[in-house]
């Protein structure tokens, strides 16, 4: 029996594009913010390199560079869950694994930005 | 548009992929764009550990430095370093693109080699400026 519906009634809201847009912009919004935090958190590493304990404790523990940190954690973790998202869905077509791998690079991303947020937060309250 | 063909009879031309085309600079410089933000997706685990290791006691500290002062760890957060900077200048050359501006022949070019010189040239200097800082090789 042919269909009454129309060809795009049909399709209406099968395509992938449901967050299209506010993924774009939100990898060129964390890709801007990127920029000031790494060199920021590059010379904060370096400045940590061949020092002992004590010292990378009390650095990372400051209140400027714990903060520096914490938003290059967030911003770089957020950019990078977006950019392996990209590249799942570009190679992955089968519609299965692709959400499979999809719900795995967020619970990566995630989880690296806690991990690393509770170690700076940990660092920064001295506990 | 009711005896429209559906896409499945039509033997419809097939876009050529990457080996169609002869290697060009700009595409080589796209590959390496993700295959660096790739690798520094896997490297966040580094910087989670080193994190954690500072936060969790001298004891495993000192297990990161040893296993990050290798030469394994050195080739590792090297190689790092390089991807870090080339895919922070290569984003840069994205914003550019994203405001309208230099997809001319000339200018694309320019950007490309600008990159991969200035990804390059960085890294050396951090790393020059690093050994030097701490001593020469520890």
């Amino acid at each position: 029996m042919k269909s009454m519906r129309t060809p795009l009634g049909r399709v209406h809201g099968l395509g992938s594009a449901k967050a299209g847009t506010e993924a774009f912009w939100h990898q060129r919004l964390t890709a801007i913010a990127n920029i000031p935090l790494i060199i920021a958190g590059v010379v904060i590493v370096i400045s940590l390199v061949g020092r002992n304990h004590a010292a990378a404790v009390q650095i990372l523990g400051s209140p400027v560079i714990a903060i520096v940190m914490l938003l290059f954690i967030l911003s770089v973790t957020y950019h990078m869950r977006i950019g392996m998202q990209v590249i799942i869905e570009d190679y992955v077509h089968e519609e299965k694994s692709k959400l499979a791998l999809i719900v795995l690079n967020t619970f990566y991303a995630i989880g690296i930005a806690l991990a690393s947020a509770f170690a700076i937060l940990k660092l920064a309250f001295g506990v | 548009m009711a005896n429209a063909k559906t896409p499945s009879d039509l033997t419809r031309p097939i876009s050529p992929h990457l080996q169609i085309y002869r290697p060009m600079l700009t595409m080589m410089m796209s590959i390496v764009h993700r295959i660096t933000g790739g690798a520094l997706y896997v490297g966040t685990l580094l910087l989670a550990w080193w994190l954690l290791a500072i936060a969790s006691g001298p004891n495993a500290y000192a297990t990161f430095q040893a296993v990050a002062g290798s030469f394994i760890g050195r080739l590792v957060l090297f190689g790092y370093t390089w991807a870090l900077l080339h895919h922070m200048l290569g984003g840069l050359r994205h914003l550019i693109w994203d405001t309208g501006h230099g997809f001319g022949p000339a200018e694309r070019e320019w950007a490309a080699r600008a990159t991969l010189f200035g990804s390059i040239t960085l890294t050396l200097l951090l790393w020059i400026f690093m050994y030097v800082m701490t001593g020469g090789l520890r």
